[in-house]
């Protein structure tokens, strides 16, 4: 038993990771009141943009690992960019949030092969090499918490954890934090109070793409190696941790955590004979019906942002 | 300014974006609008095609539109058609009736698989507020590993791993003279189910009590319940309906268009209702009017890759523009009211 989990672990934790940073984005946009549910088309592009300009870079820089860092930094900024689609619509148009991001994820999932395929003809661009998993040194040599949090790391995990507690220090610990919550929880307070809303709301939006940007580029730093115009659902997964987690920095990591092992636990139960005794579609279907258990068992007590959804109208008390 | 005419400039907007996509990934925009729509019209067994690959579009997008209208969005379409093609397809492998009767039990099958799966997040909705948009995401991935495993374990092909038995000729959608009509194309009665189902579903919206009622809990929840609507059965019975169309779509695609389930594949016509309904207005006519617009998109888009250099991906991208342009038409809107201000404002001027 001690063996499997320390074989599955690190695998789970690289799961983890793309869904938690993605996660954490749609936690800066839905406190400051703007639902997304175009997460998944923005790690889409994040992992499109990431997988081209690393694609490029390394047939002139073979090699190079700093390479992949410009990939990652593209990435966060092209879906940053991308973003703007959906803040625009929902903060300045007070369209339907969800209709502004199903769009986004249509728009992402359709343009980015169109263009792949103008660029490589089969619509996948794979990269030659992502980074490579390091034991941490001195701590990995820890017993036990060496094995499990320190061997076979990779360093996009590293980062994440480190935005994962900047992040809940800007929220709750710093005056930017409290505005951004402010206008997610009462907009009007928020204005009369000197804040100015829809700034903040495109701030929101923007760090929760550029955050899914990094997502998808972790995915393909990490473990898949290509770009094939899909992120298997993740961002929507994402979504699911968010309100899971109670839009609450631990909640999420927990959550996602959560969805990384049990992912992790159906991929290779067929291989462990531990778990074989269990019938592959309940290991597969065990997170998300967990999920809607979750949600209906929080429902009585939802953190959801009280104003998280609606459009902003100034003149409306 | 008209819901129909704001669609329509979104539709213009969408193909100009599209032309200059393709212009600007080095393609000739011209050539790639007339090889599209030909590829989509050109002869009668290319529009019944074009008809066939309408035909699940028009079911699910009046999935999404008949939850939108009651105040929901059922984004798990695609999970509803999966699994109610799959009640369909396993019926059609397991039953032995006389073809008409043997059909009426699997769109019945399919209707109600479709059904199941969207009750689910309705009574979560209902009961405990849980909010629809994450159930339905929760009940496509729980269909998608369904079907992944139960195919292989009970209707396996006879060649391929991935994918169900093909249905027997009796079990299938297929009628010889409706083929011959189109010149071999492989339209189907598919089509006329949703032909019904349009005029079903606008009939119930719009004619009758209980389309009142479904209506009125969509608009305000808590006027309705203090109008004496029974709202929580309205979500329950309004996501049933929503999910069994959805379900008619999966019938419609796994034994009319195709003739066996693949595994491992969640149906993008799911999706694409979404952008069927909104393109549509919510009306069933309108409905009917996008998906076969967007049907000529997808069926010609094969003749255009073929023709041109165009990755056929162009016709997905003009969709979701369009999608986009319809979720900001109030944009427009403000464009046009400003220009009819000013043009009012010099004519008082030129007084």
């Amino acid at each position: 038993m001690w063996t499997t989990i320390e074989q599955i672990f690190p695998y789970a934790i690289a799961y983890t990771i793309p869904l938690l940073i993605t996660a954490l984005g749609a936690l800066f946009s839905e406190r400051s009141g703007v639902v997304n549910i175009g997460l998944d088309g923005l790690m889409i592009v994040g992992s499109f943009i990431g997988a081209f300009v690393i694609f490029k870079m390394q047939a002139q820089w073979p090699g190079q690992s700093w390479v992949l860092w410009v990939g990652l930094l593209a990435a966060a900024a092209a879906s940053a960019l991308f973003s703007l689609l959906h803040a625009f619509a929902s903060i300045n148009l007070s369209a339907n949030q969800i209709i502004s991001g199903t769009a986004i994820n249509m728009i992402a999932g359709a343009l980015t092969i169109f263009l792949a395929r103008n660029i490589t003809g089969s619509g996948k661009i794979s990269i030659t090499n992502g980074f490579a998993p390091f034991d941490v040194p001195w701590l990995s040599k820890i017993p036990i918490i060496g094995d499990l949090f320190f061997t076979k790391t990779y360093a996009t995990t590293w980062l994440v954890l480190l935005v994962l507690v900047l992040s809940a220090l800007a929220l709750y610990r710093t005056p930017f934090g409290l505005r951004l919550r402010s206008c997610g929880e009462h907009p009007h307070a928020a204005e009369a109070a000197g804040i100015k809303v829809q700034s903040m709301r495109y701030v929101g939006v923007m760090i929760s793409g550029a955050f899914s940007g990094l997502g998808g580029a972790v995915i393909l730093l990490t473990y898949s190696g290509e770009f094939t115009g899909n992120v298997a659902g993740l961002g929507f997964l994402a979504l699911a941790s968010l309100i899971f987690g109670q839009w609450k920095p631990l909640g999420i990591l927990l959550a996602t955590l959560f969805f990384g092992f049990a992912t992790t636990v159906a991929n290779v139960s067929q291989v462990i004979p531990s778990l074989a005794v269990f019938p592959p579609v309940i290991l597969k279907i065990f997170p998300y019906v967990v999920t809607l258990v979750a949600l209906v068992i929080f429902s009585k007590s939802s953190n959801a942002p009280k104003a998280v959804g609606e459009p902003f109208d100034s003149g409306k008390r | 300014m008209n819901n129909s005419v704001k669609s329509l400039l979104a539709v213009l907007f969408g193909l100009i974006a599209g032309a200059l996509l393709m212009a600007l990934t080095g393609h000739n925009p011209v050539e790639g609008y007339k090889y599209l729509i030909q590829g989509g019209l050109k002869n009668p067994e290319r529009i019944g095609n074009t008809l066939a690959t309408a035909t699940p579009l028009i079911l699910t997008g009046l999935s999404v539109a008949f939850a939108f209208r009651t105040g929901l969005f059922n984004i798990g379409a695609a999970g509803q058609m999966l699994f109610g093609g799959f009640c369909a397809t396993a019926v059609g492998l397991s039953l032995d009736l006389p073809r008409a009767l043997l059909l009426l039990v699997m769109v019945l099958a399919g209707f109600i698989g479709g059904a199941l799966w969207a009750v689910v997040p309705g009574f979560l909705k209902a009961k405990y507020n849980v909010h629809e948009v994450v159930s339905t995401i929760m009940m496509n991935w729980t269909a998608y590993w369904t079907v992944y495993y139960v195919i292989p374990a009970y209707f396996k092909g006879t060649s391929l791993e991935t994918e169900s038995r093909q249905l027997p000729p009796d079990a299938m959608l297929h009628q010889q003279w409706l083929s011959d009509m189109f010149q071999g194309s492989y339209v189907n009665l598919g089509f006329f189910i949703a032909v019904i189902a349009v005029l079903i579903v606008a009939f119930l919206i719009n004619k009758t009590t209980l389309g009142y009622e479904l209506k009125a809990v969509g608009f305000n929840r808590h006027a309705s319940e203090y109008a004496g609507i029974a709202v929580k059965r309205s979500i329950v019975l309004s996501m049933f309906i929503s999910g069994g169309l959805a379900g008619l779509a999966g019938v419609a695609q796994y034994a009319g268009n195709a003739s066996s389930m693949q595994i491992g594949v969640l149906p993008s016509q799911g999706f694409d209702g979404i952008a069927v309904a909104l393109l549509g207005i919510n009306a069933p006519l309108g409905v009917l009017v996008s998906a076969l617009f967007f049907g000529i998109l997808y069926s010609g888009r094969g003749f255009m890759n073929a023709m041109t250099e165009i990755p056929p991906e162009i016709a997905d991208s003009i969709i979701a523009i369009i999608i986009y342009f319809a979720a900001t038409s109030i944009l427009i809107e403000r464009l046009y009211r400003k220009l009819k201000l000013r043009r009012a404002a010099n004519k008082k001027q030129g007084e």
